[in-house]
């Protein structure tokens, strides 16, 4: 099963350019879980909407962006901590959730990313009658 | 595109910085001198700065930023960004990996000697601050005319 999220980039084409031994960032992530599903955060500076490529296949959830930032033509590095423009994760997804109801946001460079569980996964809570 | 920032290709001496860098992230700090303000690999936000004749402009990489937090000054050639970003915990979720920084940050960057203090902007898109400041007129090279 493979799902292509919305926030798909024109095609994995437009990030895989650039050198091949260019090593990809593993950009810092929070991921929790509440009743309804897990959430996954992840810190992804100077990628736009169009750069992102979010994608759920056989369980596997895979995030990968590139940067893009304007600037000067013919501009020099004096000092560079970020020496990819490469941003890549992976997870396994355990079977109870729904990866194709997972929806995805970025917002200044954050993405926001939110699988539910599947219904017939959701705890529900048993009620215990009295006689 | 950001390719020819990340991308040294300023031979040897680029070449050396980078190996320094990769030692001392496998060994802890050589017997080599630092930079007076370099930072451990890892201080956040991440930093890039770039030249050209015209300008100098700082790149940090702070996704999810509250900007009215940020605190940007500059003396002479030495920049200071201040800044905080507060994440909100999720009540009665479970957390597997809180990896995201949760702090306040300060960091300090030498400019080249040439900056003019007076001629700053800042912009903010896509999760990546940018500072640009100006560089004074005289020290841009300048075409002589030959008559």
């Amino acid at each position: 099963m493979t799902e292509k999220k919305d926030v798909k980039a024109q095609g994995s084409s437009a990030l895989s350019e650039g050198g091949a031994g260019e090593r990809p960032i593993r950009m810092p992530v929070d991921i929790f879980e509440d009743e309804g599903g897990i959430t996954v955060l992840a810190d992804m500076p100077g990628v736009s909407r169009e750069r992102l490529d979010v994608q759920i296949d056989n369980n596997t959830l895979s995030i990968q962006g590139r940067t893009e930032v304007t600037m000067p033509a013919g501009m020099e590095a004096l000092y560079a901590d970020v020496r990819s423009t490469l941003y890549q994760r992976s997870f396994a997804l355990s079977s109870e959730l729904d990866g194709g109801k997972a929806d995805a946001s970025l917002k200044d460079g954050v993405l926001a990313l939110r699988i539910p569980k599947r219904e017939e996964h959701k705890a529900r809570k048993i009620e215990v009658r009295t006689a | 595109m950001f390719r020819s920032l990340s991308n040294f290709d300023g031979g040897l001496f680029d070449e050396f910085r980078r190996l320094e860098r990769d030692m001392e992230q496998l060994f802890g700090s050589g017997p080599w001198p630092n930079g007076i303000r370099s930072v451990a690999r890892g201080t956040y936000p991440p930093i890039n700065i770039g030249s050209t004749p015209e300008q100098v402009d700082v790149y940090l990489f702070a996704a999810g930023l509250n900007t009215e937090s940020l605190d940007i000054s500059i003396q002479k050639n030495l920049l200071t960004i201040d800044g905080e970003r507060r994440l909100i915990t999720e009540e009665g979720a479970t957390y597997f990996r809180r990896e995201r920084f949760d702090d306040a940050f300060h960091r300090i960057v030498s400019l080249p000697d040439d900056v003019d203090p007076e001629k700053v902007d800042a912009s903010y898109r896509d999760g990546v601050l940018r500072i640009t400041i100006q560089r004074r007129e005289a020290a841009r090279p300048r075409q002589i005319e030959v008559k």
